[in-house]
C-alpha cells in the first residue's frame, strides 16, 4: 500500500469533529501558511508540487491560480466544485463525508493564496446529508477562530459557506456552476471571458475540485517538492480512485500515481480482482465520459507496455487505443456485461443532463439515445452504427461546454472497440435479447 | 483599427468587433448565417452554432490556427486573423450537421406556418440542409400553451435561440416567460400559464427566427409574399412609430418593425427601432398611418428561389 496523504486518518473515530481532527495534525497548514508564508509563497509551493486538477481535465492547479486577475478593489472568489455527478465517481463524497475539516482547511489555505475573502462550496443537490456534515464542521471552525475575521491574528478574514445545487450534472461545469450559484438557470456561459477574469458576480473567480483543494493541505505541510516526489513524471502526488463495477472489493482508494492498472485491479491492497471468478471484459478508467477500453488494452498499452495509473499512461495511444484518467471513476465490466446496453445507459444520462442551450448537444444527445435504445432492444439496423459514429463526430467540439464531448466520447469508443458486439445486436436480434455477447476477440494487429 | 481577412477579403474593423460583424461589414455570401445572435440584443448568441467558422490563423502575433471551429458571433477578431467561412470544407460540413440537428425535431409544417418566406430556418435548410432526413424516431412535440390573445406560441417549431427571452429581459419591465426543463425537453413557457402582456412584448415575434412566435392578429390571413410592404409612420408616445405595414389592397394585414437584410430591426433616430404593441396589433386602419412609400425587402430568402419564371431550374434544385 502506498502513502496516503488525504485519507490517512479516515478511519480514526470522530475524525469529523474539530478536536479529533486537530489532534491528528489538522489545521497545521493554516497555521503555517498564515503565520509564516506569503500568498505568493503558497502559490509557489502549489506550482512546485505539480498538482493537476482532480476534477477530470487535469489542468495544473498552480497555473490556474496564477491566471487569476487581480484588479484593485474587486473581490475575488474561490469556489469548490463539489457537484460530483459523473457516473462512476464518488471520491469527493467519501472525502467530505469522512473528513470534512480537510476540505475546509484546504479552502482556507487556498483562499489565502488567492486573496479571496469569501469562498463557497457548491455541493451536489443529492448530497444533502453531507451539507449538514460540512455546515457542522464549518460552525466548529468559526468557533475555534479558523474562519471569520482576523484568522489566528494574521489579519486575514475569510468566510466560507456551503451552497447546495438543484441536482443537475451540468452545474459541475464551472461557468454553469457560477450561474447556478448566482441563482440563475445553470446554463454554461460562453468563453471567453474565463472565470479567472469574470466569474462569480462578474469578479475574478477560481473553481477547483474538492480533491484538488484538499491536496493543498499536504502540499503546504510537507512542501511542494516533497509532494512532487510521489508519482511519475507530470502526474504527481496521490489520487483518489473510486472503483466500482464487477470487482471483489470496490470502493474509494488513495493511490500513488504510477502504480500499474494491473496492480490496482488485481492487487491485494486494492480491488482484488474481478468478482465471482469472472474475466475482465472492459474498463472505463475515469468516469463515464472517458473512452471505454477493451480487456486487451486495460493493463497493457497498444505498444505492449504496462499501463500505469497516470494521466499520461492512461491516455497513451490517444483515443485510438487509450483513454483518460478523468475524475478517477474506475468502472470495471466482467464478461457478462453488455456493452451496447451500457453505452445506451451512458447516452441516456447525457441526453437527460444536457442543458438544452446549444443545438448539437440538445438534439444530438437525444438522437444518440434513441438510436442506441433501438439497437439495444433489437430494433436496430447496420446503418444505425455508422449513423451513431457520424452524429458523435458532429457533436464533438461544436458545443459551448464539454458536455457535448463527454456525451460523444463513450459512444465513439464503444463503437470503435466493440463494433462486433453492436453488429451482433443487429444480426442476431432475438438472440441478443436473451443472452450477452460475452468477451470480444483481440484484434490480430494488437496481439 | 485592426485588419482581418475573411474568405480572402481583407477588412479593417475596430478592436473588439466579432468575426460575424466584421463579415457583415464585407457583406454578401461571406456572412455566416446566425439564428440566435441578434446585434440589437446584447448577450445573445453562441447557442445555435450555425455561425461556426474556421480560424486559419489566430493573429499576426500568434498565427497558429484554432483547433476547433469557433462561433463567429461571439469571438472577437484579432489583428491579422485569417477566417474561412464559405471557403472551408470543414465549416460547410459542420454547418450542415447543425442544420440537421435543428431540423430533426422541427415539424416541417411549412405549408401551414405563417413564417414561411421570412423563416431563417427555411433559408438555412435550403442552403445547407440535406434532401433527406436520417432521423427515424418520432418527432418531439409539446403541449400547446396559451400566452395571451396577441401572440401565438408554437413550441414544436422553436429552435431555442433565447432571443425572445432577451427581448423580455431587455425591452419589457418584467419577464414572465423563459426556458423550462432541459436538454431535449427544454421549452419556452410561462411557469404558471399566464399571458405575456407588455407594451413591447410583440417584439418577440419580430426577433423569432422561426414560426414559434407569430402574430395572432395576422394568423392564417395571408402569405407574406401576397402582401405589399409599405413604410409608414405615426405619432406614438411609446415608440418611434416607424414601421412597415403589410397591405392587401387598402387593407392593412399586419404591422412589423423595419428589418434589415439579416432580419434585425433597423435603427430609427439613433436607437433600435422596436415598436410597441399598440402600433403592432391595434392600428390596422389606413387612417392610423402616414404611408411613406414602398419598402424594399431583401430577396435573399427561399421565397425568391421558387421563381415561377423558370420552373425547370427550381425543380432541379429540389431534386
Amino acid at each position: 500500500m502506498g502513502r496516503r496523504l488525504l485519507l490517512e486518518h479516515d478511519n480514526v473515530a470522530g475524525i469529523e469533529t474539530f478536536d479529533v481532527y486537530r489532534k491528528n495534525g489538522g489545521y497545521r497548514s493554516v497555521e503555517k501558511a498564515l503565520k509564516s508564508m506569503s500568498p505568493e509563497l503558497v502559490l509557489e509551493e502549489v506550482q512546485k508540487s505539480g498538482l493537476r486538477g482532480r476534477g477530470g481535465a487535469g489542468f495544473p492547479t498552480g497555473m490556474k491560480w496564477s491566471f487569476l486577475a487581480k484588479p484593485e478593489g474587486v473581490p475575488r472568489y474561490l469556489l469548490c466544485n463539489a457537484d460530483e455527478s459523473e457516473p462512476g465517481t464518488f471520491k469527493d463524497r467519501y472525502l467530505m463525508e469522512k473528513i470534512p475539516h480537510l476540505l475546509i482547511e484546504g479552502m482556507i489555505v487556498s483562499s489565502f493564496a488567492l486573496g479571496a475573502n469569501q469562498s463557497y462550496i457548491y455541493i451536489r443537490g443529492e448530497y444533502m446529508w453531507i451539507l449538514d456534515i460540512l455546515e457542522k464542521a464549518i460552525a466548529e471552525a468559526y468557533d475555534k477562530g479558523f474562519l471569520g475575521k482576523n484568522i489566528l491574528g494574521s489579519g486575514f478574514d475569510h468566510d466560507l459557506s456551503v451552497a447546495p445545487g438543484g441536482g443537475a450534472y451540468i452545474c459541475g461545469e464551472e461557468t454553469a456552476l457560477i450561474e447556478s450559484l448566482e441563482g440563475k438557470r445553470g446554463n454554461p456561459r460562453m468563453k471567453p471571458p474565463f472565470p479567472a477574469v469574470k466569474g462569480l458576480y462578474g469578479c475574478p473567480t477560481v473553481v477547483n475540485n474538492v480533491e484538488s483543494i484538499a491536496a493543498v493541505v499536504p502540499i503546504i505541510n510537507d512542501g511542494g517538492e516533497e509532494y512532487a516526489k510521489i508519482g511519475l513524471g507530470k502526474s504527481t502526488g496521490t489520487k483518489l480512485i473510486s472503483a466500482c463495477g464487477n470487482l471483489v472489493r470496490p470502493g474509494v482508494y488513495e493511490i500513488e500515481m504510477g502504480i500499474t492498472v494491473e496492480e490496482f485491479i488485481y492487487g491485494d491492497d486494492y480491488c482484488r480482482g474481478i468478482a465471482n471468478g469472472k474475466k475482465l471484459k472492459a474498463c472505463v478508467p475515469g468516469g463515464s465520459s472517458v473512452p471505454i477500453l477493451p480487456h486487451y488494452l486495460v493493463t497493457k498499452t497498444a505498444a505492449g507496455e504496462d499501463r500505469l495509473m497516470t494521466y499520461e499512461s492512461l491516455a497513451d495511444g490517444g483515443f485510438a487505443s487509450g483513454s483518460m484518467l478523468g475524475s478517477g471513476g474506475f468502472i470495471v465490466f466482467d464478461e457478462d456485461q453488455c456493452i451496447v446496453r451500457n453505452t445506451w445507459n451512458f447516452a441516456r444520462f447525457y441526453a437527460h443532463e444536457s442543458c438544452g442551450q446549444c443545438s448539437p448537444c440538445r438534439e444530438g444527445t437525444g438522437w444518440m439515445e434513441k438510436v442506441l435504445h433501438r439497437l439495444e432492444h433489437g430494433q436496430g439496423n447496420l446503418r444505425d452504427i455508422d449513423l451513431l459514429a457520424e452524429i458523435n463526430k458532429k457533436i464533438e467540439g461544436n458545443t459551448i461546454c464539454p458536455l457535448g464531448d463527454a456525451a460523444a466520447w463513450p459512444v465513439a469508443a464503444a463503437i470503435r472497440h466493440f463494433r462486433d458486439e453492436f453488429e451482433w445486436h443487429v444480426n442476431e436480434r432475438e438472440e441478443s435479447q436473451k443472452r450477452n455477447y460475452g468477451l470480444i476477440r483481440e484484434p490480430q494487429s494488437i496481439a | 483599427m485592426i485588419k482581418v481577412t475573411i474568405d480572402d477579403v481583407e477588412v479593417e474593423v475596430a478592436e473588439g468587433t466579432t468575426i460575424l460583424n466584421a463579415a457583415r461589414m464585407i457583406g454578401g455570401d461571406v456572412v455566416p448565417p446566425a439564428m440566435c445572435y441578434y446585434s440589437k440584443l446584447p448577450d445573445t448568441g453562441g447557442k445555435c452554432r450555425t455561425c461556426l467558422v474556421e480560424v486559419a490563423a489566430g493573429s499576426t502575433k500568434d498565427p497558429r490556427p484554432m483547433p476547433k471551429l469557433v462561433v463567429s458571433c461571439s469571438t472577437p477578431v484579432q489583428d491579422g486573423m485569417v477566417v474561412k467561412n464559405k471557403t472551408s470544407e470543414r465549416v460547410h460540413e459542420n454547418r450542415g450537421a447543425v442544420v440537421e440537428f435543428l431540423l430533426i425535431n422541427h415539424p416541417l409544417d411549412c405549408p401551414v406556418c405563417d413564417q414561411v418566406g421570412e423563416c431563417h430556418l427555411q433559408d438555412l435548410g435550403f442552403e445547407h440542409g440535406a434532401e433527406k432526413t436520417r432521423y427515424e424516431e418520432e418527432r418531439r412535440t409539446f403541449d400547446p400553451i396559451d400566452i395571451g390573445n396577441k401572440i401565438k406560441l408554437h413550441m414544436n417549431r422553436c429552435i431555442l435561440c433565447y432571443r425572445c427571452v432577451a427581448v423580455a429581459n431587455q425591452l419589457t419591465d418584467k419577464r414572465v416567460h423563459g426556458v423550462l426543463h432541459r436538454g431535449e425537453h427544454a421549452e419556452i413557457s410561462t411557469y404558471i400559464e399566464s399571458a405575456v402582456e407588455n407594451d413591447f412584448s410583440g417584439n418577440m415575434i419580430d426577433v423569432c427566427p422561426v414560426g414559434a412566435l407569430t402574430d395572432k392578429t395576422f394568423r392564417f390571413k395571408s402569405r407574406v409574399w401576397f402582401l405589399k410592404p409599405m413604410e409608414a409612420e405615426c405619432e406614438c408616445t411609446k415608440c418611434s412609430g416607424k414601421v412597415v405595414v403589410w397591405q392587401f389592397g387598402n387593407e392593412i394585414y399586419r404591422v412589423t418593425a423595419r428589418k434589415d437584410r439579416y432580419g434585425e430591426v433597423e435603427d430609427q433616430d439613433g436607437k433600435a427601432g422596436w415598436i410597441c404593441n399598440d402600433c403592432r396589433f391595434d392600428k390596422k386602419d389606413l387612417s392610423d398611418w402616414n404611408i411613406i412609400g414602398p419598402r424594399t425587402i431583401d430577396r435573399h430568402s427561399v421565397i425568391s428561389q421558387g421563381n415561377y419564371e423558370s420552373p425547370r431550374t427550381s425543380i432541379k434544385k429540389v431534386k
